[in-house]
């Protein structure tokens, strides 16, 4: 479906001169289209199916995993992250915590669980089945990731620093793609992250299911392919540098209701 | 001579100062591994990265004027006519790999130039980073001098705009000297359709 749609978005293009009013209206409908068809439903469902598979040595499930609103209560867990955990004293994203509850509640080793952080075309991980469950449980709660406690200010302030700092083969940061407004990539928009308008619409949908690769993406994927493409080594999963991105991400975003899993092109 | 007009990028004066106390690269360091060419040096911080992180790419103009001219001197500019062939260099220009961390070693790499400009009329799917260089060569002429500062600018575009978005495509060792020049073909050449 996906490359009929491009052929069909191409064949618009292609036809004569189009004014960039009208590009950006093919690539709204296009949008509006791949949305429809989405299957982001079917990643819930499985991941609701391994969160309550009992799994590792302990051979438990994840139902008594505390992502921060109680044991096992999902209901808004998701818009409330990351956030602070004591047990952990560690700021943590949605990602981070599951795998702390992988290898504390079902006694995995860190080196198992991360295997395999990011699936493929044919197959998804573990962690994108999750994420698509967890978050489709905060539909319509406003996002609002921890933003009083010492070490969250601490993660927003590495966030901000890391977002603007100039480094790798290509001297880029991440504002070099992301911190004008009205510009592209190719034909992709590019959001400003570092405004609320901006990032509000986009941490409000990650993570997400992308037709151009048929794949369900997190916002640790999306951090770490920016930083590929940015022509840096690879950040850490779970990493402290990418969760103070998140962070600065997310409280630029507060406020938005949840509406993902969301579909990206 | 004006060259503003290549490229340059403003980024929103949002930090004034506010990682003052932070050490971005040793969380870097901490952080981030290595895997296949893109090695962990890469996250230390040259001396133009690092006035341009922490003046949010407006640094003092007088030593902007010396980190440029020493930018300037990393280029070598090949002798002779510096037009090379404008077929490979829209190939060159449509490309998109090199240097990430799962791009094969060794292998020749683009120049990624659509991701950020427009060039030949033909390519409707052209990125806004950059600004249109939609017949640059029509309009500026393609004499000895304007052959050097493309070449330059492609190779090293910090010796003509300190803190520009534009990777140093020669200096970080992304295209050859070769590919360069058909690059500068590409935007010179009058047979070019980037002039048509």
């Amino acid at each position: 479906m996906n490359r009929f749609l491009s052929g069909l978005l191409f064949l618009t293009w292609a036809c004569g001169p189009v004014s960039a009013q009208d590009t950006k209206k093919e690539i709204q409908k296009y949008q509006q289209m791949i949305a429809e068809g989405s299957p982001v439903e079917l990643f819930e469902l499985e991941g609701e199916a391994l969160w309550k598979k009992p799994q590792g040595p302990h051979n438990v499930s994840l139902e008594k995993c505390d992502l921060g609103q109680g044991p096992g209560v999902l209901k808004a867990a998701y818009a409330r992250l990351p956030r602070y955990f004591k047990d952990a004293d560690r700021v943590m994203d949605l990602e981070t915590r599951l795998l702390h509850c992988m290898t504390t509640l079902q006694g995995r080793s860190r080196e198992e669980a991360t295997k395999r952080v990011f699936g493929n075309e044919n197959q998804p991980s573990e962690m994108e089945y999750l994420s698509a469950y967890i978050a489709s449980q905060s539909r319509g709660v406003k996002l609002a990731a921890g933003r009083s406690h010492p070490k969250e200010k601490e993660a927003y302030e590495l966030g901000k620093a890391l977002f603007f700092h100039r480094a790798g083969a290509w001297d880029m940061s991440c504002a070099s793609c992301h911190g004008e407004e009205n510009k592209r990539i190719r034909m992709q928009e590019l959001p400003v992250m570092s405004k609320p308008q901006f990032a509000r619409p986009i941490m409000a949908t990650w993570p997400a299911y992308r037709v151009s690769n048929s794949q369900f993406k997190t916002m640790q994927w999306r951090l770490n392919d920016c930083y590929r493409q940015m022509r840096y080594p690879e950040p850490n999963f779970a990493s402290d540098a990418t969760i103070a991105l998140n962070t600065f991400l997310t409280v630029t975003a507060a406020g938005e209701p949840y509406r993902g899993p969301g579909t990206k092109r | 001579m004006t060259r503003v007009w290549f490229f340059s990028l403003a980024v929103f004066p949002l930090l004034a100062g506010a990682q003052a106390t932070i050490d971005v690269q040793k969380v870097l360091q901490r952080d981030f591994h290595a895997r296949g060419q893109a090695t962990m040096d890469r996250v230390v911080q040259d001396g133009l990265q690092r006035v341009c992180t922490e003046s949010n790419d407006r640094p003092p103009a007088e030593l902007a004027k010396q980190l440029e001219a020493d930018q300037l001197k990393t280029i070598a500019f090949p002798e002779g006519s510096l037009i090379g062939d404008w077929k490979r260099g829209e190939r060159i220009a449509q490309g998109g790999r090199g240097l990430t961390w799962n791009d094969k070693p060794g292998a020749p790499a683009d120049g990624s130039c659509y991701n950020c400009h427009q060039l030949s009329p033909q390519e409707m799917s052209h990125g806004t980073l950059g600004p249109s260089l939609l017949r640059f060569g029509a309009t500026r002429g393609n004499g000895t001098e304007m052959q050097r500062y493309v070449y330059g600018k492609i190779y090293n575009a910090k010796a003509y705009n300190l803190c520009s978005h534009m990777p140093r495509l020669g200096h970080s060792g992304t295209l050859t000297p070769e590919q360069i020049k058909d690059l500068v073909g590409l935007l010179l050449d009058p047979a070019s359709p980037v002039n048509k």
